[in-house]
């Protein structure tokens, strides 16, 4: 890791109790970018971001702020560089929302920490980012998860940071906050330089926004680099040591493991149309098969992980006999066909997929 | 911005109560002084000789040092919540004040024996003493429970044990000096003269101070440590000091009037009700008001209701307090 990254670590080890957890961690990013954790539970994400926010101490190797070792910097200027939201749950009492980002001036104010026009705008414009400013007033403890965690980035912010650390920080919240809180952070981090180091259980979110990823697996950093670099196929699975599904890099899906046994049903597929068909016969534990899918169509990913065979085919090409013979071999052997094309209506419809239909409905109970 | 006014007019109020108080406390008593007595006593430094003695060398000093004394322990209960992060926390209750009372107890049927008098800075350090190694053991219980109602369990049974072995140590001690050393032992504010509050003005002021100087670090920490410590908080130096504060608060009350119970839970906590708001910089003032006149009362009532005949402070101020600890319990639904 070399000067070009605002933020790094060098030959880093944490761990609790002179026990290293995770050892020889080089992570690094320039300002303005987002760097995201990821790794199972207990992989020790947690560990390492509070040892970059200097909470632990690092067992070896050093952390590197601007060029500056961190624990060289006084704990005043620390707090005026980095921000934490973290997962531990606090419980102020009688504080209002706007009470809790005020918090967040605490580096900047003096002995009694009386706030300044400043130090009120600040908070103000805070908290109108995250978008908490209706609920300025309102209890701390009264208001829902998803608002408490909006209203912590706020109080975040308001430390103006440049480094802001943040421990699964969308792990409370809904879809709708989930994306939200992240454009905040993708927002802030391209208008105003701000860097982000987070740890994300949503690796479909981790790849979409982080500039870099690291991967912690067992007791290193497995790999790091941009999220094209990490999200190659059957990496998750590997990462993650998935027994029980699986995952297709590709478009972030995540799928229960497919039934065993003989295939049941045969499905006719495509354009979207055979995925919840997928998931439903998953669900009531009915092994398939399916086909004919090209490779790039949109019923592809579940087909392969669901399915106990696909009849594919590569992606913009013809439909080779083979694959048509084969499917047929494969629906005399199910009891059922399933097709969730409505073919009849085009006229400009693959021949091939007419004749599979058509076989269907001669040879099979068709639905 | 708009109770600002509000929280003015709350503590003009407190001032105002402490001072009715005071002025009662002269007043009221087993022996009726006429109330222009007082007046004259008052203001023109005269009147008559036993009425004097009576308002002027042993009400007012003992009113004054039921104000000071009851302030420190709200004080003081309000630094053990900032410190365990639990609404019912307090010197009593964790078996701080148990303990100052125990080394208090030692050092005066030791010095009994030897025919001595222990002076005001002997029986401050052993109380001072005595409430750090309590505090200290309550410390380490928290670092084995992780849960607030078994800290507060903890915290008692610490207090039955000190508790035990000052009866134990009261009961063998011979001397007439017993019957003081009882009295002491269940928390008292009588006997207190002005030499007393003296002393106490020169502990607690300062403690009060410190107290304040740390309302900005106390503010931070209500987020937790780790919030506290990104913002810059150096928690080692800032927990040391809240132990140092609070006990030296509970030991300066244990060594005059003896362990007083509830006061540190309760008055924190019908101050903050009263003023709408938690911040420090507030509610340590206010805390200390809130104390005062809350032993101010108590003590008024231990004197008055079964006069001529005394109570112990302690069964009245757990008549009150002990309510305020069952209402927030209630409040919280148990949530610890």
């Amino acid at each position: 890791m070399g000067e070009e990254f605002y933020f790094y670590t060098k030959t880093l080890s944490v761990g609790y109790h002179g026990v290293p957890l995770v050892e020889n961690i080089e992570i690094g990013l320039k300002k303005g970018q987002i760097l995201t954790l990821i790794g199972p539970n207990g992989a020790g994400k947690t560990t390492i971001l509070q040892s970059i926010i200097r909470q632990l101490e690092p067992l070896k190797g050093a952390v590197f702020l601007d060029g500056k070792e961190l624990g060289r910097i006084s704990a005043g200027e620390l707090a005026r560089r980095i921000s934490v939201v973290f997962t531990e749950r606090i419980r102020p009492e009688m504080m209002s929302c706007r009470q809790v980002v005020e918090t967040g001036r605490y580096p900047y104010t003096g002995r009694f920490g009386i706030l300044s026009d400043r130090d009120h705008r600040v908070v103000r414009e805070s908290m109108e980012l995250v978008k908490v400013s209706e609920i300025a007033e309102e209890a701390f403890e009264k208001i829902s998860d998803g608002q408490r965690q909006r209203v912590m980035l706020a109080r975040a912010l308001s430390q103006e940071p440049e480094l802001i650390v943040l421990d699964e920080p969308t792990s409370f919240l809904d879809i709708r906050h989930k994306l939200e809180f992240l454009s905040v952070l993708q927002r802030l981090s391209r208008e105003k330089g701000l860097s982000v180091v987070l740890s994300l259980h949503e690796l479909d979110l981790a790849e979409r926004i982080s500039d870099r990823i690291a991967c912690i697996r067992g007791d290193r950093i497995d790999r790091t680099g941009t999220p094209e670099e990490i999200f190659t196929p059957g990496y998750i699975r590997e990462l993650y040591g998935i027994v029980a599904g699986d995952y297709d890099e590709r478009t972030g899906t995540a799928e229960l493991p497919k039934q065993e046994g003989a295939p049941q049903v045969f499905v006719i597929g495509g354009n979207g149309t055979g995925t919840p068909v997928y998931r439903r016969l998953q669900r009531q534990g009915i092994p398939f098969t399916t086909g004919i899918l090209w490779e790039n169509d949109l019923d592809y990913p579940a087909a392969r992980l669901l399915a106990a065979e696909v009849v594919g085919e590569r992606a913009f090409c013809r439909v080779r006999t083979e694959a048509i013979r084969r499917a047929k071999e494969l629906m005399k052997g199910c009891r059922e066909v399933i097709c969730t094309l409505k073919a009849e209506t085009g006229g400009d419809f693959y021949p091939e997929l007419l004749e599979l239909i058509e076989y269907a409905r001669a040879n099979c109970v068709f639905h | 911005m708009e109770n600002k006014t509000y929280r003015y007019g709350m503590f003009l109020i407190l001032f105002l109560l402490t001072a009715v108080l005071v002025a009662v406390s002269l007043y009221v008593g087993s022996v009726r002084v006429p109330l222009e007595e007082i007046v004259s006593l008052l203001l023109k430094d005269g009147g008559d000789g036993v009425y004097k003695d009576i308002v002027m060398e042993i009400r007012f000093p003992r009113a004054l040092a039921a104000a000071m004394l009851g302030g420190s322990l709200a004080l003081s209960g309000y630094l053990l919540q900032a410190f365990f992060h639990n609404p019912i926390a307090g010197p009593f209750i964790l078996g701080i004040s148990s303990g100052a009372k125990l080394a208090v107890a030692l050092v005066l049927v030791l010095s009994l024996k030897k025919a001595l008098q222990p002076g005001f800075a002997g029986m401050i350090g052993a109380a001072f003493l005595g409430a750090m190694l309590s505090m200290g053991f309550v410390i380490l219980m928290s670092k084995v429970v992780d849960k607030m109602s078994m800290l507060i369990v903890s915290g008692i049974m610490i207090g039955y044990i000190c508790s035990a072995v000052t009866d134990f140590l009261v009961t063998f001690a011979e001397d007439e000096q017993i019957v003081n050393l009882h009295n002491w032992s269940m928390g008292s504010f009588s006997g207190l003269g002005w030499e007393h509050v003296a002393v106490i003005f020169l502990v607690v002021f300062p403690a009060f101070l410190g107290v304040f100087l740390m309302s900005k670090p106390i503010s931070a920490y209500e987020l937790g440590e780790l919030y506290a410590q990104n913002l810059g908080l150096n928690i080692r130096k800032f927990r040391f000091w809240l132990v140092v504060l609070s006990s030296l608060l509970s030991a300066c009350v244990t060594a005059f009037a003896g362990p007083v119970s509830f006061v540190g839970i309760a008055a924190p906590h019908l101050v903050r009700r009263l003023l709408g708001t938690a911040r420090p910089i507030l509610m340590i003032p206010a805390c200390f008001l809130g104390g005062a006149v809350f032993c101010l009362l108590c003590d008024l009532l231990a004197r008055t209701l079964l006069a001529p005949a005394e109570l112990s402070i302690s069964t009245v101020t757990a008549m009150f307090g002990a309510p305020a600890v069952i209402y927030i319990l209630v409040q919280r639904k148990g949530k610890f």
